[in-house]
């Protein structure tokens, strides 16, 4: 059965003695009757799929709406002359998930996590971390099924689709399952890891979905970035001893009801907000007549 | 819901309802059709046709009419694929009556002259319902081998087919029955947990008062 409440995988882990991802693994294992040696695989194949999407990052594509492409290339070249702002590591985030928007704005293959318009926020936080700090193979496929069991909850109390909840529920999920993932992966314990996750959502509540044209380009692509660097900030509060006021669950329970209170015209109909500007309506009429 | 639903699957982007999903209805046809595509019409309807074109989708179900998966980094180049292979493609607006926000309907001749239309709708993630196949009504979602018998409607056939999936081990996870009018044409839509083996869709095919059989196998061609 799919967990509905986090802690109740926090539970299950001190009481067996396995650590959080051992016990979304097994669960899920028992779900679907395949081994956990399978299950690794597959989860291990995930990993290598954003690896791979990573590395195949073309500068050069455009979208078919003409918005999207390039932007990654321009972060990276910022990066790369030593003018960044920030650390090498926050750099590196914003830097992998603007150019995983675009592949994905570009049909390029990514993996949904937990859809495909949040794909860059997970890998460019998990994958950075991997690169900057030399961490295992393992550790990041664990931290992976971490990720998951998080986005399991969200998907069972709150929603995973921007359709049902506004954009907290993508890129809002996205982050949560990172910043749980990241928690995990500096060594934080479960309720470090807690924590994180309730911090991480309680800032995107309500987030609005209203993306131009209907396309998965603006505000998308970008906000992946803003999704990464707010997953790093949370599990760094975390990780600083830093706790929710809110319970974690308690705060899904939040997001859900939001979602829920989001007025349509904000959950992915083009009716309102950013899709109806001057600028978005003139770009539809010229794709409209494109048809 | 599985983990791997969450943290996956692996796609070819945009949109996992306008991409993903429209390369799986373009498969699933394929496989339904038994053979490869010669010609293809493709009716787009509602939010389709509306912003398919900055999703790709027209790019995504001729992908999948080629027989590639969500994950085939070929999908953006499918129409120079289709054209390598001789397969002519014509778009067009569907008109469809409640018909779910992603739907098209799909007019097929395979290169041995098989035909089918089938109306597949892309439902949210990347799952997908094929709501009609040659004008009936149809219910499935091409995640279990699935076996469409078109028979004449008379008592009994349906104890007939599900007796003789029986008797090879094979359970059927969801049975539905549709007919245009009674004792007229009618369509069975099984979804089963195994795959159905050949003979027994031969023998299914050979029954008297069965019109012709379709399979769809989630094995590799
Ligand atoms: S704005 Fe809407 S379509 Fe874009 S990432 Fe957020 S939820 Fe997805």
């Amino acid at each position: 059965m799919a967990f509905k409440k986090l802690a109740e995988i926090a539970e299950i882990s001190e009481k067996k003695g396995l650590p959080m991802w051992k016990v979304v693994q097994e669960d899920d294992c028992t779900e679907q009757s395949i081994t956990c040696e399978e299950s690794y695989t597959k989860m291990k194949e995930i990993l290598s799929a954003m690896r791979d999407a990573d590395k195949k990052y073309n500068p050069e594509l455009v979208s078919k709406s003409g918005m999207a492409g390039g932007d990654g290339m321009k972060v990276e070249q910022f990066n790369v002359a030593g003018s960044a702002l920030v650390g090498d590591f926050i750099s590196s985030v914003i830097e992998k998930a603007v150019k995983m928007g675009e592949s994905n704005a570009c049909m390029r293959r990514i993996v949904a996590a937990p859809t495909a318009g949040a794909c860059g926020v997970i890998p460019a936080v998990l994958l950075s971390y991997q690169e900057k700090k030399n961490v295992s193979e393992e550790k990041i496929i664990e931290a992976l099924y971490l990720a998951a069991g998080i986005g399991e909850v969200l998907a069972e109390c709150a929603s995973i689709a921007g359709a049902e909840g506004g954009c907290q529920a993508e890129i809002g999920s996205a982050a949560a399952m990172a910043s749980g993932a990241l928690t995990y992966l500096e060594g934080g314990d479960n309720e470090a890891i807690l924590n994180a996750v309730a911090l991480c959502i309680k800032s995107m509540l309500g987030l609005t979905c209203d993306p131009v044209a209907g396309l998965v380009e603006v505000p998308c692509i970008k906000r992946n970035a803003y999704g990464g660097v707010n997953a790093v900030v949370s599990a760094h509060l975390a990780m600083a001893g830093v706790k929710s006021r809110i319970p974690v669950d308690e705060v899904i329970d939040s997001m859900g009801r939001i979602g829920h209170l989001i007025p349509s015209c904000l959950r992915e109909t083009g009716e309102e907000g950013l899709a109806i500007t001057q600028t978005a309506q003139d770009f539809c009429d010229k794709q409209m007549k494109e048809l | 819901m599985n983990i791997f639903d969450i943290v996956g699957p692996v796609m070819v982007g945009p949109s996992s309802s306008h991409t993903a999903g429209a390369v799986k209805i373009g498969y699933v046809a394929r496989k339904l059709l038994g053979e490869d595509v010669a010609e293809a019409e493709i009716l787009l309807y509602g939010s389709f046709l509306a912003t398919g074109n900055g999703h790709g989708t027209k790019y995504a179900l001729v992908a999948g009419l080629l027989g590639m998966k969500m994950d085939d980094e070929n999908i953006p180049n499918s129409f120079d694929i289709a054209e390598k292979k001789g397969m002519k493609i014509s778009f067009g607006k569907a008109k469809l009556k409640d018909a779910h926000p992603n739907s098209v309907l799909l007019r097929l001749t395979g290169t041995g002259g098989k035909k089918l239309e089938i109306v597949g709708e892309s439902v949210g993630g990347s799952l997908i319902n094929i709501s009609r196949v040659d004008g009936l009504l149809a219910n499935f979602s091409g995640e279990h081998p699935t076996l469409i018998v078109h028979n004449q409607d008379r008592p009994g056939y349906a104890a007939e087919v599900t007796s003789m999936l029986a008797g090879k081990n094979i359970n059927v996870a969801s049975l539905q029955l549709y007919r245009e009018s009674r004792g007229g044409h009618a369509v069975m839509v099984l979804e089963c947990d195994q795959e159905v083996p050949g003979d027994v869709l031969k023998l299914l095919e050979q029954s008297s008062g069965i019109e012709y059989v379709m399979y769809y196998s989630l094995a590799e061609d």
